[in-house]
């Protein structure tokens, strides 16, 4: 009988496998390797963050001084480096800008970028960062792949350049950025990460944990059965 | 005199001790399926004291509920943990219960003298449902806000009533902040006290009559020149060790969860809950929580929307009636005709692809499946009466069976 029911089990949720896979996604995103444990590429993140996000998009569930002790910088390293909105290094990052007024100016309040990383995935956010492309069409002159019709601007044009798109949807370099196509997508890459990091603070805390809690018990599960044996010894 | 005697002759510690644990004769071939019972009473203390310390840091406040939940996760010392344990363990409560009522099932365990056992549970799986529900209007996600206004909409397709009461339920023409904090209420008090209440209700009546077995023997029919059943161990300290066996086992499939995947590629944890509540913006693919899934995909299966909410509705209804709809006299599959068997494994079957019908977007192909499943689902219950008269089960043994 149980044989019975696996077998059924077995076969229903392969068919339904394949049946999820076939109605996948369509749209294909580039794939990020990011590195929460680099901290070099967080700090370079960081830094593109403050730079270029944080006029328009807040982080403000995240505090200055919390990134200080992930990244490994003193609280002076922010104050002086990464901290422009904000004298206290306690605070969280917010920006000055006034809903209202990105309203007026984009169409569209910016979204805190907090947890942007665990709303959309970072595969996403690769793709959007280095899929700008220069549109007509929009009120800021760009589109861009991921999003489209965005409101906002291709922020980065100076480092990437501008894209054009041919009829087939492919990019080519219309105009060249400051940097190469590949530090254009190491620095994506940073920033990605950046923003992977800022969505979970705590990750690498938890994995870190899971390792030990996991090797306890299965310790705990070698006494708990020597225990359970010992007392039945005696059930027949 | 001692401590204990003084006690006793004050309150019926020694007694109750007795009567549930050390002299509690609980049969002795329990088998895998014979865990959850115990795990699901884990679970729940863990959510219990998870769910306190989140209240400690939580706001119930449509402005301030979103951020305070990544506060938690961010600011609050283990706060993280606190709340992975909290949104794990739900799924693991569902996991868990679904497990315990399919061991129900195959063994009868619903069946004469257990019919009381068996509704105290129903009812615990129903207020588990809502709990469940109003919990997960509480981070203030999109999928919170837009599951919350789908399911109380359903309420909205009664008629002459309908409107005025999902009206009442949500306390506002949307979901709003009076919905949140009237959620908040139910979800950390109300049904947490009912919740208790049918667990005692539930335990009580399982010792009262005895605990069912694999075999669907009843132990209390052979006892000893004691007065003890012959196949009975006491649960204390048999099965407590036993459990425990079972605990660590549940902890570290848990924890693997709860430290690797805690949102499990979006099942319990979903992307569109990241970002906040946007009451003018809905989402693309509004998908009920994973354990809500097979009875949503019956109120899709169904055309007309107030026969759907009613189709749902009976499907949970007819899982009270099961005691009286079983006709065999036997109760465990081991000895149960092919009639059963079979039935019992186009309702898994039926269950699963609901389950997984109910996440996916209702195209022609998945609804027509999901209305042949749905007449499947309740072909198991209203068929029933029929099938189990006439099915040709095998002996049951005197005594229980052990390998």
């Amino acid at each position: 009988m149980r044989n019975l029911i696996f077998a059924a089990l077995v076969s229903i949720f392969s068919v339904f496998s394949t049946l999820a896979i076939a109605a996948g996604p369509s749209s294909k995103l580039d794939t990020v390797d990011i590195d929460l444990t680099d901290k070099a590429s967080l700090q370079r993140g960081a830094h593109t963050f403050v730079n270029y996000c944080l006029s328009c998009h807040g982080a403000s569930l995240m505090r200055y001084n919390r990134m200080a002790k992930d990244l490994g910088l003193t609280d002076d390293q922010v104050t002086e480096n990464l901290m422009f909105a904000t004298d206290k290094i306690g605070d969280t990052m917010q920006i000055a800008m006034r809903a209202e007024d990105a309203k007026r100016w984009f169409g569209v309040v910016p979204p805190d970028l907090s947890v942007i990383a665990r709303a959309r995935g970072t595969n996403w956010l690769y793709t959007y960062l280095r899929t700008f492309y220069l549109d007509e069409s929009r009120p800021m002159g760009t589109n861009n792949l991921a999003f489209k019709d965005v409101g906002m601007p291709h922020v980065l044009w100076e480092q990437q350049g501008y894209q054009a798109i041919d009829e087939d949807g492919h990019l080519s370099v219309e105009q060249e950025g400051a940097l190469t196509p590949r530090q254009y997508d190491m620095m994506s890459r940073d920033l990605v990460n950046f923003l992977a990091y800022i969505s979970e603070p705590s990750k690498l805390q938890r994995l870190a944990l899971g390792k030990w809690v996991l090797l306890y018990l299965a310790i705990f599960f070698v006494i708990a059965l020597a225990l359970k044996k010992a007392y039945w010894k005696d059930v027949h | 005199m001692s401590m204990m005697d003084w006690i006793d002759a004050r309150f019926p510690a020694t007694k109750m001790w007795k009567e549930h644990l050390s002299e509690y004769y609980a049969p002795k071939n329990f088998n895998f399926w014979y865990y959850f019972g115990s795990l699901a009473l884990l679970i729940l203390v863990l959510q219990i004291v998870t769910g306190i310390f989140l209240t400690m840091n939580y706001k119930p406040d449509a402005e301030l509920a979103f951020a305070s939940v990544e506060y938690i996760m961010r600011d609050v010392e283990w706060g993280w943990l606190i709340r992975y344990l909290h949104s794990t363990g739900a799924s693991a409560f569902f996991v868990v219960i679904y497990l315990h009522m399919f061991r129900g099932l195959m063994y009868g365990s619903y069946k004469q003298p257990r019919e009381l056992i068996w509704i105290f549970g129903m009812l615990l799986y129903v207020v588990l449902m809502a709990e469940a529900f109003m919990g997960y209007l509480l981070p203030w996600g999109q999928m919170s806000y837009w599951g919350a206004q789908v399911i109380i909409s359903l309420f909205g397709a009664l008629p002459v009533i309908g409107e005025d009461l999902a009206l009442w339920i949500r306390g506002d023409y949307v979901v709003a902040d009076a919905t949140l904090n009237r959620f908040f209420a139910m979800h950390v008090i109300a049904l947490p006290i009912v919740l208790l209440g049918l667990v005692a209700a539930h335990i009580l009546a399982l010792h009262e009559v005895g605990s069912n077995n694999p075999d669907g023997v009843e132990i209390k029919k052979n006892k000893d020149a004691n007065g003890k059943p012959v196949d009975g161990i006491p649960f204390h300290p048999y099965y407590t060790v036993k459990d425990l066996v079972g605990v660590v086992v549940f902890l570290f499939i848990f924890s693997l969860v709860l430290f690797y995947m805690p949102e499990f590629g979006g099942w319990f944890l979903e992307k569109d809950n990241f970002i906040p509540a946007d009451p003018l913006k809905t989402p693309e693919h509004i998908v009920p929580l994973w354990y809500f899934t097979p009875f949503y995909a019956i109120l899709r299966a169904v055309p007309d929307k107030l026969f759907g909410v009613i189709a749902m509705g009976l499907a949970i209804v007819v899982l009270f009636l099961l005691p009286w709809l079983d006709r065999s006299r036997t109760r465990s599959i081991r000895y149960r005709g092919p009639y059963f068997r079979i039935a019992l494994v186009v309702f898994v079957i039926s269950f699963l692809a609901l389950g997984y019908l109910g996440t996916q977007p209702a195209t022609f192909l998945y609804t027509l499946m999901a209305q042949i499943f749905t007449v499947l689902y309740f072909a198991f219950f209203l068929l029933m009466p029929i099938y189990t008269k006439f099915d040709k089960d095998k002996p049951v043994p005197e005594r229980v069976t052990t390998k």
